[in-house]
This record gives structure tokens, sequence and C-alpha cells, in this order.
């Protein structure tokens, strides 16, 4: 199975525009092969212009047929479009079924939209590990607008904040009484909010409950996540959605935030690099080695504790010059 | 490493019924692979496209309208014109016994016709793909 013998490069080729070098950093970044740190280290410069939108609510809601829709709008205004779209990977198998395009099959011959879909593959909070890098594969490939479409989510898996310049919720009728709409999770994290099947009952109450959640919410600072009713399979109300994420943008744009939260996200992501690369190298010198297990006889006879077990692993560790 | 085999589940021409590749999606979901499925009447230009942006090792058609001589191998092609030389690409249906080696003169290394026990899908695509 192992296909890490690329005789292009990756990098300059996706850089010339080549989608096949594209789906191929993709799947490096997602399979973590050995040249992806590299793929990556050559793509970082080009990153940081596109707008990333975030896009989550819970299963069926209409995520994609959405996605869809914005999507061929953009295309309209002449922005070019990736699409990340990420669905669950079975916990027991390891497989996945990956259905998000089947509500955008229109977009497939529109060289200027890329789509991919990824498993979490084990990832909790509704995105994989690796939709983070395979955003900057397709913000450096030169897209305008990258949309990220989480797994259907449930209350709490709100990594999507991260990973996203504007976040919208999607909800949809007929899902639990006001008492869902003041509990945390989710809904606090809409930047915009969509109530999509907006001509099914209960929307107009769903609208109510919403504004009520979001009147009470005191930390509100300077912007009041606008409510907008789609009905996303006839294409109703898109053009409106579209103003209210571009509203949303050009504020945070103005008053620094989208600045303060690009910081944060690459803060955020040089630790994960930085614990993930001493989480190997604790696997492959202290677990690999049977330096460990080799301690853990020593802690168990009670000769030694864990803890200055541990503080002597870091001194060494700190010294060798990793 | 973590390494996922990706098969393109694929339904061209204008039939609408998707049991069979349904069923044989969901083997192969089981099975640990990852399945992106096209949803009903593909053309072969769009089947080879998503195949490149997927970027699947393996591309599986499935056919019961009869047009199999005729899109099998333009999907083959389109496939291979896209760059991905080594994704192995089988097909499925209803499928004439009569008609099968044409098809793998083609460059569909496999097909399946009804009876086959996914199983058979399984191990066929462990044992082939690249």
């Amino acid at each position: 199975m192992p296909k890490a013998v690329h005789k292009m490069d990756i990098a300059q080729e996706l850089l010339n525009g080549s989608r096949l070098a594209l789906s191929r950093a993709i799947t490096a970044i997602e399979n973590e092969y050995d040249e992806a740190t590299d793929i990556m280290k050559k793509l970082y410069p080009h990153t940081g212009n596109a707008f990333v939108l975030g896009i989550t609510g819970p299963p069926g809601a209409g995520k994609s047929t959405l996605t869809d829709k914005l999507a061929k709008e953009y295309r309209k205004r002449g922005k070019t479009v990736g699409i990340v779209a990420i669905d669950p990977t079975s916990p027991f198998s390891g497989g996945a079924i990956l259905g998000d395009r089947i509500r955008m099959n229109a977009l497939t011959l529109d060289e200027g939209v890329f789509i991919r879909s990824m498993g979490t593959r084990g990832s909790l909070g509704g995105l994989s590990q690796k939709t983070a890098d395979a955003v900057k594969a397709m913000d450096a490939f030169g897209k305008d607008i990258i949309f990220v479409e989480t797994v259907g989510v449930g209350q709490s898996e709100v990594d999507i904040v991260k990973a996203a310049d504007t976040t919208m919720v999607v909800l949809i009728p007929g899902m639990g009484d006001d008492i869902q709409a003041i509990k945390a999770g989710i809904l606090e994290i809409g930047d915009v909010f969509a109530i999509n099947k907006a001509d099914h009952e209960g929307a107009d109450k769903l609208n109510v409950e919403l504004n009520m959640m979001l009147d009470l919410d005191s930390n509100m600072k300077d912007w009041r996540p606008p409510i907008q009713k789609v009905v996303a399979n006839k294409g109703e109300g898109i053009i409106e959605l579209i103003a209210t994420i571009e509203e949303h943008y050009a504020h945070i744009k103005e008053n620094g935030q989208l600045t303060q939260k690009r910081t944060e996200r690459i803060k955020n992501e040089m630790l994960d690099i930085l614990h993930s690369g001493i989480g190997s190298y604790i696997t492959k010198n202290i677990v690999e080695s049977g330096q460990l297990d080799e301690y853990v006889k020593q802690v168990k006879n009670r000769e030694i504790d864990p803890y200055s077990v541990v503080h002597g692993i870091m001194n060494r560790m700190l010294k060798e010059q990793i | 490493m973590e390494k996922r085999i990706r098969v393109l589940v694929a339904k061209p021409g204008l039939d609408g019924h998707d049991r069979g590749a349904k069923v044989v999606a969901r083997a192969l979901r089981d099975a640990g692979f990852e399945v992106i499925y096209t949803g009903l009447r593909q053309t072969p230009e769009q089947i080879a496209e998503a195949a490149l942006q997927e970027d699947v090792n393996v591309v599986a058609m499935s056919i019961l309208s009869g047009a199999h001589p005729h899109l099998f191998p333009k999907i083959v092609n389109l496939v291979r014109e896209k760059g991905l030389t080594d994704a192995l690409i089988i097909g499925g249906g209803v499928i004439p016994e009569g008609d099968i080696p044409a098809l793998k003169a083609a460059g569909v290394s496999e097909v399946f016709t009804p009876g086959t026990p996914t199983s058979a899908i399984v191990a066929f695509i462990k044992e082939n793909v690249k």
C-alpha cells in the first residue's frame, strides 16, 4: 500500500497550479508521510491569504447542501473555492463513508473548485487532526475562500473555531426545546447562524429561541451574531446569508480580531507541533527502547518513585539536543 | 504513519439504482477503508475528477444499465490522463461474462458480477492496491 515515493516535487508543482500535486500534498499530510513536513515548509510562505469559513451543525442539518450553494454563489462572484469536508471515521473498523461530495456534484467539474473529503481518524472535536494543514495546502494553491465542513456535531465539538476565521452554525427546526439553546457548546461559537429547512414547521420558534439566547449572552462584545433563515436545497436565503458572512469577515478585519485569531492559531499550531515532536521522541527513545518497562519494574518494587524517574528522563532529554 | 486505503465508489451512467453500490461501500468501510461515494448518475469526467481530488487508491464503478462497454474504458482513460497512474480500477454490476475480457483489456483490473461476496472484493483490493 505505501505510495510515499513521488517523483514529482509536490510543493513546487502545487504552487505551479497542479491539482494532482495539491491532492497528493493532502494525502502526504493526512498519512504523515516523511515528505509532508518538507512540503509544508515550502508551502508555508504562500499561506495566509485565504478566507477560512467554518461550517458546523448537527448531522442532517444540511451543511453539505449549504456549502454547495454558498460555493456556487462565491464562484459567480469570481472567487476560487476550496472545500474540506469531514465525515466520521468508524472507531471500530477505522473505515469511513465520506459522503459530502454527493451534495456537491455540480461543483466537481468547475476548475475553480477543489473538494477534499477527510475522515476524522480518531479526532474528537469535529475536525480531523490534519484539517489545518489541508487548509494551508489549498491556501497556498491560491484558493480565495476555503470552506471547512465539520462532521455532524452534537453539543461540544467546537474545534472549528480554532481553524476558521468565521464560524457558521447551521441549525434546523425540531431538535429540542429552548433549554437546548442555553446549554454550552456549539451554540456559543457561531459568528453567524443559519436556520436551514426554514420552510419546515418550527423555524420561527427556533429563530425566537436563538434570539433569546443571544440576548442573554453577557460576553457579547461588539458583534451580535446574525440569524439567517435559508432553504438550502431550493437556494433560498443564500445571498442574504453570504451578506452576513461577509459582514462578519469585514468586521473582524476592521477591529483587529482577525489578526488576533490568526496569531492565536499560529501559537496553537506551534504548540501542537512541539508536543507531537516531543511525543514522538518519547515513543522512540523511551517507550520503544524498552527503557520505560525497566523503570516500571523499579517503580513497582518501590525502588524509585515515578516523579524522580520522569524528572531524570526530562533532564537527559534536554541535554541530548533532540 | 497512518495510511488508509481510499476508494471512490462511483455510479456512472443513467441507472438510478445504487443498493449494490451502497452495500459494497458499507463492506469496504467495515474493512477499514475510507470510502468516498459520489452518488448517482455521474459522468466519466466527474468520476475521474473526483478520483483526482480525493487521491484515491481505488476507483470502484458500479453499473446496471448495460453501458459498461462504453463507460468503463472511458473512465479508465480519463483517470489515467489525470495522472493517477497506479490507481486500481475495478467494476461491478450486471455485466455479461462475455463482456469481461474486453473490459479487462481496457484496463479494468477485475469485474465483480452479482453473487460475489463482498469479502472477495475486499480481498482483491487488499492484494492489488499499490
